[in-house]
């Protein structure tokens, strides 16, 4: 995964003002600053109401209704670990315990380290080959306790 | 020069597709051998991916599921001229699971390079939109509406109707709005025929923008869905320039162009209100109805929204004719469903097949019962919103009408199977736990029963006071189904009074202690 830029506030409204001008440009602004800094924080809410003309308040609002968008910066690696009725079917919730047990973290939470965000996600289209889940953004599948802590390992570089 | 076809899409690269195709370009250099890879969708059997297929002189022939390790075996049996190995399948068209189904939306799914023009025109493609633009706007609509296509994005609303409603909105300006929220789990369809066919979608859009004068449409696409969105970017980068889109597509005298827009991992933005909400930049919001979005959309414009899939089969029925499509399926269910097989499931996948096959058939016969080898013992049908069914129930045709008749779905034709291993109980509580988590907050009954629905079916699995928990549980179902503006909270009670009607077993208070 790409390393998140360290907060800026200059190129901030240079991204801001370069979706300003689209149809609804509101979720497009976010993606792109959360890409850029890793999530939206709360120095990104001024100038996106100032672009859009809206209160800090309605676009705090819209940032903090998306589950996507982050208030603080994830580990340096993201899992996303489905946990949809198909992958339940094939044992996700006992494979996402024994990860988050193991890793002494709970769902959106990240390992002291600072290495690995886990989180939930419902659903990655892959339900005919349980469990999934994407590793940034790279999917697994048919995921085992063995091969889900291998494929961890081999991104963190172990 | 060998060509070998290697799936892209994400049910191949999620279990080491790119790994076996760099393998197989390392294992031909080192022998000397001339290849050529090319990357297509996957055709659907995912039971069987990574599936490889090589181009002999008896057509292709296909090889899975395949590993990296596998590779040099395959070479040394012979692989660039379909020799034979143990995981040899022969011409994958020819797969039982292949040759039962009537493949209409996905006839070009995993068989052509996604990104490739002259593949799709090489496989039928455009020629829907050709004869949209000799025939314009009434008779697409009449042919759309002769083909009696409900929308497959879930409601079965009729495709034809809701174009002609909008194309009828007086309106300086209409918009095409593409739902590839796809956030029912157990479904990938959309994303199958996005990763596999993306031209086909554009098409599709381009189609309906015809027929109801737009100029602009938007597809707004989960971001779960990563490797989806990247090649749907490229295909309307690719269409754009050959004049698919622009200000005059193919010659017609028709502006119109698509933009790509993310979702954000909001469920309830499935809701065609609320993904307008989203679009417009605001929480994802259900408005209420009326006004309905094919009068005041997007912008408060006249909007169609459609799901993927309904875009999707449009460019066949201009094609064929309506009447052709209408030819396939039973009663007021016209027409192919591309169905996905889903869960604890031997052949689990993509299988399209024309309406009218029992549940049993599917889950039993082309499924082949459940993964681990133990018992089928519920089916999820339609969704996390849809009823779990017992094998009881697996004489119910695939029929909009005979699902609702049996308080069911079909939904986005999701399928998901469990073995007898699944706690109801606790499929009960995922039902309200996700309710809970998706809710849009604008009704109680959704925001606050969803809430209290956990606590109580936690209750029930606890032992406490369980013939009270259970009554009020329905109780609480009952003013969800009534009291919610739309089908988050309205049909979160399927799979709670489903799997409490069907499997009551798992709510009694004995069952539970002995765990
Ligand atoms: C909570 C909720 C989620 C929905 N999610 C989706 C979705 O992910 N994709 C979809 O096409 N329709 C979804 N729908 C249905 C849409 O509201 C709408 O009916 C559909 O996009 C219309 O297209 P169609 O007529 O082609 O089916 C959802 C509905 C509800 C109530
Ligand atoms: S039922 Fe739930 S999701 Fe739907 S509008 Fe009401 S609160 Fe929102
Ligand atoms: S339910 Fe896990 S991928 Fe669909």
């Amino acid at each position: 995964m790409l390393e998140a830029s360290p907060w800026n506030a200059e190129r901030a409204q240079e991204i801001v003002t370069k979706h300003a001008g689209l149809e609804g440009p509101m979720l497009p602004i976010l993606h792109a600053l959360q890409e850029e800094f890793g999530h939206v924080g709360e120095s990104a809410v001024p100038l996106i109401a100032s672009a859009l003309n809206l209160s800090r308040a309605e676009v705090h609002g819209v940032v903090s209704f998306y589950h996507d968008f982050r208030h603080e910066p994830a580990g340096r690696r993201v899992l996303k670990l489905c946990r949809g009725e198909a992958c339940q079917s094939m044992g996700s919730e006992a494979l996402a315990q024994s990860l988050l047990g193991r890793l002494g973290v709970e769902w959106g939470g990240t390992t002291r380290d600072g290495e690995l965000t886990v989180e939930p996600v419902y659903c990655l289209g892959l339900c005919a080959s349980s469990p999934s889940a994407l590793l940034d953004g790279e999917p697994l599948a048919r995921l085992t306790a063995a091969t889900l802590a291998e494929a961890i390992d081999e991104a963190r570089g172990l | 020069m060998t060509r070998i076809f290697i799936p892209k899409d994400v049910a191949a690269l999620a279990v080491g597709a790119n790994k076996v195709a760099a393998k197989i370009a390392a294992e031909a250099s080192t022998r000397g051998q001339a290849i050529e890879i090319i990357r297509t969708g996957s055709r659907g059997m995912h039971f069987l991916e990574t599936l490889v297929e090589v181009e002999t002189g008896e057509g292709r022939i296909g090889y899975g599921p395949v590993a990296a390790v596998d590779v040099a075996s395959l070479f040394d049996a012979g692989l660039l001229s379909g020799g034979a190995h143990p995981l040899r399948i022969g011409r994958p068209e020819e797969h039982p699971f292949m040759a039962r189904q009537t493949r209409l939306t996905f006839a070009r799914c995993g068989i052509v390079d996604p990104l490739s023009l002259a593949d799709y025109e090489a496989h039928g493609g455009w020629r829907g939109l050709s004869r949209a633009i000799e025939i314009g706007p009434a008779a697409i609509i009449a042919e759309v509406t002769k083909s009696g296509l409900r929308g497959r994005g879930g409601a079965g609303f009729p495709t034809g109707i809701k174009w002609k409603t909008v194309a009828d909105a007086p309106a300086d300006r209409r918009y095409v709005v593409c739902n590839f929220d796809e956030g029912d789990s157990g479904t990938f369809a959309d994303r199958m025929i996005v990763e596999g066919d993306p031209f086909s979608l554009i098409e599709g859009m381009a189609i309906c923008a015809i027929a109801i004068g737009a100029a602009k449409g938007y597809v707004y696409c989960r971001s779960e869905y990563p490797h989806a969105a990247k090649t749907f970017a490229e295909a309307l980068e690719i269409a754009r320039a050959a004049g698919y889109l622009g200000a005059d597509v193919r010659g017609s005298g028709h502006a119109f162009d698509i933009e790509l827009r993310m979702g954000a991992g909001a469920y309830v933005c499935g809701e065609e209100t609320a993904l307008l909400e989203s679009l417009e930049g605001r929480r994802g919001i259900v408005r209420a109805k009326p006004p309905l979005p094919a009068h005041k959309g997007l912008f408060e414009r006249p909007t169609v929204v459609n799901n993927v899939l309904s875009f999707v089969a449009t460019p066949l029925i201009l094609d064929r004719g309506g009447e052709f499509y209408a030819g396939f399926g039973m009663g007021r269910s016209r027409g192919t469903m591309p169905l996905q097989i889903a869960g604890n499931v031997r052949y689990g996948g993509l299988f399209e097949v024309a309406f009218g096959l029992t549940l049993g058939e599917i889950v039993e016969e082309i499924g082949g019962g459940a993964a681990s080898g133990r018992p089928v013992r519920a089916v999820q049908c339609g969704g996390p919103l849809g009823a779990y069914f017992p094998p009881s129930l697996f004489d119910t045709p695939f029929d909009y009408e005979a699902f609702a008749a049996r308080d069911g779905l079909i939904g986005h034709g999701g399928l998901v199977i469990f073995d007898d291993t699944v706690d109801m109980a606790k499929m009960a509580r995922f039902a309200m736990e996700f309710c809970a988590i998706e809710s849009c907050g604008k009704c109680t009954p959704c925001r606050i029963g969803s809430t209290r629905g956990v606590e109580v079916v936690d209750h029930v699995i606890e032992g406490v006071k369980v013939a009270e928990n259970l009554a009020l549980l329905e109780d609480l179902c009952q003013t969800m189904k009534f009291g919610s503006l739309c089908a988050l909270g309205g049909f979160a009670p399927y799979p709670v009074l489903s799997a409490l009607h069907h499997f009551k077993e798992d709510f009694a208070p004995r069952a539970l202690a002995a765990e």
